[in-house]
């Protein structure tokens, strides 16, 4: 599995070399650059085609490049045109606050998803099950902008249970335990918008997952041992049911740090997709190549991690 | 060979078909005693399956009627709990597939274990020594090593023989084989067969075989059944049925093997299919519609199993009237000779 792991990643580079010149091709592309707009009109335009030519705004593409990887190498990704600050530091900050957010959110998507789907899968058809699919199309069909709006306004704004914006309460210290349930309490609400939302396809999948185990012949195996219908369920169907499922965590793990941008922007919670976004509208370019590159690493190794769990948990696969 | 250890009475299994019933096995009564091998054969669609899946309660959705008496008790409909104690311990089931019978996601010592486990072996040590000891008895080499092996590690063969060591795994009064070979291929075949026979011997359990092949009925059946469309049209014991085969659905089957010395060029084929569930005549003699050449008058309205001789049964009045058509001028020609 080692030498599989090592191969993928070896794969890995020209596929990242190929990936940052194209971000960095496309964002050079974008209208304008982080001296348009911003900067006060009365400032003489000779200045301001002097300090182009000192940012090295006016070499060929190339070598701009390649002093951006370079700079890639050392840890240097740049200075933030709008935050004045390295991106780098920017960018740890933003991570930790998608980090928690996310996995707050990963783990309500689980504990939604897996008594539900299991539910519903054990007892298809029932009045129980069309509920829970009931909701499902719902969840499918109601975009995550609108209903996260609407989560905001009812528990937000009408009842007040939860903070609008924001990440953390001002004025606390890091690292006190007030702190750390104000985070809590400022993530909740986002969180459980977006669980709600996203876990209707883990539902449906484990669902028809389940359904589809229910009918394979080695259940009627293990029924012909006589085995209980909570050991059928709990030895033999739900660990069969959830290899596609643990397949699946591979990516949602990476997810963890892209953060969401509609999540992030409707309750003004300062993490990567907020970031992202702001960063484009802002042309803050050195922020946006880090950033596309960054995500762009991250789902390659996604993939990776998808088949490295999969060859744990399935014994058909096994990589050598 | 008189002591039953499993009475089947008047067994009804139906099946839901949009909103109504419809019996796949109808009216079917059979007894099995104690160290013999009664087969069951019949072609696709007749309801062999559906009748040994029927005595396990094995069907997910399905009616059942009648009686089956095992053990001193009926267990038409008995509740789960209960009919569990039985399942997998006095019981045991071989599968058609053993391919898919095993899961893929458990070693075969947890697989064969569990079954140990289920029927109150706890200790962990002596469920080890047991499905060795299994493994060992069923003819896999190197029992240590298959021990902690998956099931698709395994060839076709050699997973039959761990389906079949899960079978017997708590020595069980009753096994039913539901068409243990049809999977394996044909050297494979006769090795899972002896093994099968064997195992009944040195057990004395009952075996049911459920089986669409002749050949595999002559060497191993004590009795035989025959099937057609739910209905057991004639049972006799295996040398009574293959020198005398009465019914017309017998003597066509026989006539549709094959032989070595043949010297007539075309098989005999019986006509058309067996009718879809919901299609199956419901009065009359239902094979009727499949030899047209008998007059209507030879089959009787409401047909019976008529005893002809000490044990052999065949039903309906037709089979007194029964040839085959003209250009099968041979007549019935014996498998086993």
């Amino acid at each position: 599995m080692w030498k599989f792991s090592i191969r993928r990643i070896m794969i890995m580079i020209p596929q990242v070399i190929l990936l940052s010149i194209i971000v960095f091709m496309l964002a050079k592309m974008m209208p304008g650059d982080a001296l348009t707009g911003l900067i006060d009109p009365n400032v003489d335009p000779n200045t301001i085609a002097e300090k182009r030519e000192e940012l090295g705004l006016n070499d060929p593409w190339y070598e701009q490049y390649t002093r951006w990887v370079a700079g890639v190498f050392t840890g240097d990704l740049g200075q933030s045109f709008h935050f004045k600050m390295p991106v780098s530091e920017l960018v740890w900050q933003r991570i930790v606050n998608s980090f928690w957010l996310s996995l707050l959110t990963l783990v309500l998507t689980y504990l939604i998803a897996i008594p539900l789907g299991i539910t519903s899968g054990r007892y298809n058809d029932s009045w129980a099950d069309r509920l829970i699919t009931g909701y499902t199309y719902i969840g499918f069909a109601a975009p995550l902008f609108i209903f996260a709006l609407v989560m905001l306004w009812i528990f937000g704004f009408h009842l007040g249970w939860f903070p609008t914006g924001g990440s953390v309460k001002p004025g606390l210290t890091p690292g006190t335990f007030e702190y750390v349930m104000s985070k809590l309490y400022h993530m909740l609400l986002p969180a459980l918008s977006m669980a709600l939302i996203t876990t209707v396809s883990t539902v449906q999948y484990l669902r028809s997952e389940i359904i589809d185990t229910k009918q394979k012949d080695f259940i009627l195996t293990a029924r012909a041992k006589g085995a209980s219908e909570s050991r059928v369920y709990n030895r033999h169907i739900l660990r069969n049911s959830l290899l596609p499922i643990a397949a699946f965590f591979g990516y949602e793990i990476t997810g963890l740090i892209g953060g969401s941008i509609f999540i992030e922007n409707i309750f003004g919670y300062p993490g990567m997709g907020q970031l992202f976004l702001n960063s484009i509208l802002l042309r803050d370019y050195s922020v946006v190549t880090s950033l596309v590159l960054l995500f762009g690493i991250l789902t390659i190794l996604g993939t990776l991690l998808s088949d490295i769990i999969l060859s744990l948990v399935d014994p058909r696969i096994r990589i050598k | 060979m008189s002591e039953p250890i499993l009475k089947i009475d008047n067994l009804r299994t139906s099946f839901r078909i949009k909103d109504d019933y419809y019996p796949a096995v109808d009216g079917v009564s059979l007894t099995v005693n104690k160290n013999e091998l009664l087969a069951i054969v019949g072609e696709s669609g007749c309801g062999k399956s559906a009748l040994a899946f029927s005595i396990m309660n094995l069907h997910s959705r399905a009616k059942i009627e009648g009686n089956i008496n095992f053990k001193g008790q009926n267990i038409v409909n008995l509740p789960t709990s209960k009919l569990n104690k039985l399942r997998g311990k006095d019981m045991g089931m071989i599968f058609q597939d053993p391919l898919t019978a095993l899961n893929p996601l458990m070693i075969i010592g947890e697989q064969i274990g569990e079954i140990l486990l289920i029927h109150g072996t706890n200790s962990a040590e002596k469920r080890k020594e047991r499905v060795l000891e299994l493994l060992n008895k069923v003819g896999i080499p190197r029992p240590e090593h298959v021990f902690n092996q998956f099931p698709h590690e395994l060839s076709g063969g050699m997973r039959q023989r761990v389906v079949i060591a899960m079978a017997i795994a708590n020595n069980p009064e009753l096994l039913i084989a539901d068409e243990p070979t049809t999977a394996l291929d044909v050297t494979i075949q006769s090795q899972i067969l002896d093994l099968i026979k064997e195992l009944k011997e040195e057990s004395g359990a009952g075996v049911i075989l459920i089986t669409h092949d002749l050949g595999v009925v002559a060497e191993m059946a004590d009795r035989v059944a025959v099937m057609y469309a739910g209905q057991i049209v004639e049972i006799a014991d295996v040398y009574t049925l293959f020198e005398n085969p009465l019914h017309p659905y017998t003597r066509s089957l026989l006539n549709s093997v094959p032989t070595a010395n043949e010297e007539q060029s075309t098989l005999h084929v019986i006509q058309g299919v067996v009718p879809a569930l919901q299609n199956l005549p419901r009065e009359g003699c239902r094979f009727g519609a499949r030899i047209p050449w008998i007059a209507d008058s030879a089959h009787e309205k409401n047909p019976q199993l008529h005893e002809v001789s000490p044990g052999h049964f065949v039903r309906c009045t037709c089979y007194k009237d029964f040839h085959f058509p003209d250009r099968d001028k041979e007549g019935n020609r014996h498998v086993v000779s």
